[in-house]
């Protein structure tokens, strides 16, 4: 006889055996993973702090019109002041207001590219892991080549062939990010793919794809979530880190991290309104996905749950 | 469709089959094997076999209980998943209303799947956490295509009132239920196509004594309704009993005893089955002097690897009985004590049986 240590410790009502309804409405997994999450305040803080951030990326500019674009030779390097609360560029456009558009070039490059990266590395993995065999070693293979290529080769290559854009940078990191979830989603294939009840659906008839949709993809929606969000992390980040070194988005429609790219070039100017607002949103809004990302995990991890 | 209407049809497609096939067995199985090759080093040589079923044959026949009983590893699950074909067999045969099934493709076997069902062990692990009674217990007809009369979810509730549970438990999580309801949910499932052959899987292990009596009595309730044929999987000598109208004693990947219940338990031919029996304790304080009193039989030593089964007979390492000739060849599974029609031999593989 098998006894699983969940059977031995859940306080399971076997009194109440037959027919009976049970008394309590149960909670979805959903709701007692949020009561989880809650409990963790910084999570919570750095929840509040991201919806604050996209708010003021995305409505600011309703409310506040400043010139982020136009070069203006009356009113270059401005320290921050009236009329312009973030100071001006050294071709006296307005940095809030590039601010703004940076910050909504860096979440929808980072939120697009990252679940794209996502749902590729999922499938991928969940097929993987299901087959196994040799599409298994086929697949993981194509993997071990895909990362041996030097990446960076590959972006100034795609650089130069389309020039630098927002869409082509969603692509680019969305295509050679999903190597990480792979492999996760990969291993939790192969453990639930051995559960009775993917056994059953065989037993019913059911063929692989329909397993993978009904069974595999639902059970590993957990890690799929917490990754999601390492991976929008992870591709605000990558897309800084490009733009930073010029690879990226360029001035006037630059990311936050092509503004770090301008900025530097005065830093012997003490021109810091130029750094510091770009620098200080790009390490929050890693670190608020990142300690969401955390939350989440513990939210999901159903032993921390509460019945 | 009434859970009445359910039964008659269910009887009537029953009888249909039994009439046609006469005395035919509905599933026969001869020299069934499951060799695991273990691989080893850079080159994945080829090191050695697990041989966890090694040459099994038997029958099943319309509407009977055949029991399967054997210590853990002795190949009993295994032959139950090549049984439902959840496995594919190295070698033998099996033959399933005429037709061989041993090497069918999955996509082959589809329309099969209606026909022979499984109930597995662990009720935690075979139902899907994410999914909801009704779309557990409706899974067959969305998988086979089948739109039965009155609509899927009327089917759906009629099954959970087939297997005692409420039809208000269609929206209800697994974890919402005890092991003993949600053995229930599974065998609910696996009626849901109206197989004629249900492999049970250890269906009882995992559940607490008292539960373990319901849902046996639930198996037997349903078989006399629907007329199905079980094959019944357990390491519990006393719920074979209860249930099987024959049992076959597994050990080491192979049949070694086979006969109707009350022959096998009244007069055990098989050294193993003698010394398995010799252990179930007499549940009754009355009778405790016998109890104490009763000879028990016990076995030496462990049971041998089935990577490298002992030669001849497979028991013969611990067996008390044991000469040279059972070292040398291997007894085959034969019928003893007389001539008798077919379903009820009793067959013993051993060169000095009782």
């Amino acid at each position: 006889m098998t006894t699983t240590p969940e059977e031995v410790l859940s306080p399971e009502p076997t009194s109440v055996e037959l027919g009976l309804e049970s008394v309590e409405k149960p909670r979805s997994m959903f709701r007692r993973g949020w009561e989880v999450f809650a409990e963790n305040k910084l999570a919570l803080a750095a929840l509040v702090f991201l919806v604050a951030f996209i708010l003021l990326c995305y409505l600011g500019p309703m409310f506040y019109h400043g010139n982020g674009t136009q070069s203006d030779m009356e009113a270059v390097t401005l320290p921050p002041g009236a009329g312009h609360p973030l100071g001006t560029d050294e071709n006296g456009a307005d940095v809030l207001a590039q601010f703004f558009k940076g910050g909504q070039l860096s979440l929808n490059v980072g939120v697009l590219g990252g679940v794209i990266s996502a749902v590729i590395g999922t499938l991928y993995g969940a097929i993987s892991g299901y087959f196994g065999g040799w599409l298994d070693a086929v697949m993981m293979r194509v993997i071990d080549a895909l990362m041996s290529i030097p990446l960076i080769f590959l972006l100034i290559y795609l650089g130069m062939i389309w020039g630098h854009d927002a869409t082509l940078m969603i692509w680019v990191i969305g295509l050679t990010g999903w190597v990480g979830i792979t492999r996760l989603i990969r291993g939790e294939s192969m453990v639930i793919k051995v559960r009775d009840y993917v056994a059953a659906a065989r037993m019913m008839g059911g063929s692989g794809p329909h397993i993978i949709r009904k069974h595999i993809l639902p059970n590993t929606i957990g890690t799929t979530i917490v990754n999601t969000t390492f991976s929008i992390a992870g591709s605000i980040f990558y897309l800084s880190t490009l733009s930073f070194i010029g690879l990226g988005l360029e001035s006037p429609h630059a990311d936050l991290g092509g503004m770090l790219n301008d900025g530097t070039q005065f830093v012997d100017q003490g021109y810091w309104w130029m750094i510091y607002p770009a620098a200080i949103a790009i390490i929050l809004v890693i670190l608020a996905f990142n300690v969401i990302g955390d939350a989440l995990r513990d939210a999901f991890e159903t032993r921390l749950q509460k019945r | 469709m009434s859970i009445e209407d359910y039964r008659s049809e269910a009887i009537s497609t029953t009888s249909v089959g039994t009439a046609a096939s006469g005395t035919e067995p509905l599933m026969s199985v001869s020299g069934l094997q499951m060799h695991f090759p273990v691989r080893r080093g850079v080159l994945h040589r080829t090191v050695g076999t697990v041989k966890a079923v090694d040459g099994v044959d038997l029958t099943v026949h319309p509407g009977e209980t055949l029991g399967l009983v054997g210590e853990s590893g002795c190949g009993k699950s295994t032959t139950g998943r090549m049984l439902t074909r959840l496995g594919e067999p190295t070698g033998g045969s099996i033959v399933f209303e005429g037709r061989d099934i041993t090497h069918m493709s999955q996509g082959q076997l589809r329309p099969l799947r209606r026909d022979i069902q499984m109930v597995f062990q662990d009720p935690q692990s075979s139902l899907n956490p994410r999914h909801t009674i009704g779309t557990i217990v409706g899974a067959p007809f969305a998988i086979q295509g089948v739109e039965p009369p009155g609509g899927r979810k009327k089917a759906v509730q009629d099954l959970l009132s087939l297997v005692g549970l409420s039809p208000e438990h269609y929206n209800r999580y697994p974890h919402e239920f005890s092991g003993g309801q949600r053995q229930r949910i599974g065998i609910a499932r696996a009626l849901a196509l109206k197989p004629k052959l249900l492999v049970a899987d250890e269906p009882v292990s995992a559940l607490d004594v008292s539960i373990q009596a319901q849902v046996v009595n639930l198996f037997e309730d349903i078989q006399a309704e629907l007329g199905l044929a079980y094959v019944f999987i357990a390491h519990d000598l006393s719920v074979v009993r209860h249930i099987s109208d024959r049992v076959a004693v597994m050990y080491l990947g192979k049949i070694m005893e086979i006969a109707p219940r009350d022959d096998l338990y009244g007069t055990p031919r098989h050294p193993y089955t003698q010394a398995l029996l010799s252990a179930v304790p007499l549940p009754d304080p009355d009778r405790k002097g016998e109890e104490a009193s009763r000879e028990r039989i016990l076995l030496q030593g462990d049971v041998p690897s089935p990577l490298n089964p002992p030669s001849g007979c497979r028991f013969r390492t611990r067996c008390w009985k044991a000469q040279d000739i059972c070292a040398a060849q291997e007894p085959p599974l034969m019928q003893i004590g007389g001539v008798r029609p077919t379903g009820v031999e009793h067959k013993v593989a051993c060169h000095f049986p009782d």
